[in-house]
């Protein structure tokens, strides 16, 4: 079992990805986004960043790349992806999950430790937690307030596809607990299957203990909850 | 074949909150400016050859569509003259 944690230029959280990912016993590597994904890749981890720079979107350029479209196959038969961050913003670009992550609505970036409530358990990535479990989790980015359209962000809720919402310290879903301005507080959503996520907070800087928080550990074992190989 | 010029202009969809245009305002206002509002928007300047400026037309829109713009987020237009 070998997620692939994909690098692409200006990739920044690919060895932590793996770092975190090893500390947990699940194996990954990390793969040049050229050399294409792996035959024997159970999961794909899309790390956080600045790929190329952030030019014209924040994912944009990579959600384009060769290797995202075999991604998408590959997520369409039951791989399970992970977008973090940079990933997220590559995940909604590339079309594996609905809605786009665009300027925070301080128009700042922000790297700060916030609150994320889990709104369905229901998932690999979730099933560690309970349906309204608050998680500290770190964020670090400039374009990570979510954005759909009514019908697209209905469709969402319908289905059961928002993953986390941000929330203060006892989970309640406020503006003042929303810390980019995302539509309805979200923080993270599901693509079409449960297998695919996308999340702007860092599970991967919440997972070694040294670093002062565990709670992203549950969210990196939906690796382990899913078997499909490519 | 003749000489284009297609630019395509994308901007955010009406509604869709824009930290960047605001915040630029607020810059303004603080100069002296007197403003209702401000909205900011992109453009892209593509030079290519192409048999019609509906060929052009088409080519530039198909590049907004796949890349230059965010369906979500933005709408888009295309405008084509001779270069």
């Amino acid at each position: 079992m070998t997620v692939a944690v994909i690098q692409f230029g200006g990739s920044n959280c690919d060895r932590d990805s793996v770092r975190a990912l090893s500390h947990l016993g699940i194996d990954a590597e990390r793969v040049w986004y050229e050399d294409g994904l792996p035959d024997d890749a159970t999961g794909v981890m899309l790390p956080g960043g600045f790929s190329y720079g952030d030019y014209l979107r924040a994912g944009a350029m990579a959600g384009r790349t060769p290797i995202l479209a075999s991604i998408r196959e590959a997520a369409a038969e039951g791989l399970p992806v992970l977008g973090v961050c940079n990933g997220a913003q590559i995940g909604c670009e590339a079309g594996l999950t609905p809605g786009a992550f665009t300027v925070n609505r301080s128009a700042r970036f922000q790297c700060e430790r916030i609150h994320v409530r889990v709104e369905n358990a229901d998932t690999p990535w979730t099933a560690a937690y309970d349906e309204g479990t608050v998680l500290e989790l770190p964020i670090a980015h400039g374009e990570g307030r979510f954005e759909a359209d009514d019908d697209t962000y209905d469709r969402l809720v319908e289905e059961d596809r928002i993953l986390l919402r941000y929330c203060d310290a006892d989970g309640a879903v406020t503006d003042a607990a929303n810390p980019n301005g995302s539509r309805a507080n979200v923080a993270g959503v599901l693509g079409s299957r449960e297998t695919v996520a996308v999340m702007m907070p860092h599970p991967e800087r919440a997972t070694l203990p040294d670093l002062g928080g565990t709670d992203g550990t549950g969210l990196l074992r939906g690796f382990e909850r899913t078997t499909a190989t490519v | 074949m003749t000489e284009y010029t297609a630019t395509v202009t994308v901007r955010l969809k009406r509604g869709v909150l824009d930290p960047e245009a605001e915040t630029t305002q607020r810059a303004l206002e603080r100069l002296g400016f007197d403003l209702d509002d401000l909205r900011s928007a992109d453009r892209f300047e593509i030079d290519l050859d192409a048999a019609s400026a509906e060929e052009a037309a088409d080519r530039a829109d198909e590049m907004a569509e796949r890349l230059l713009a965010n369906p979500t987020i933005h709408d888009y237009e295309v405008a084509v003259e001779d270069r």
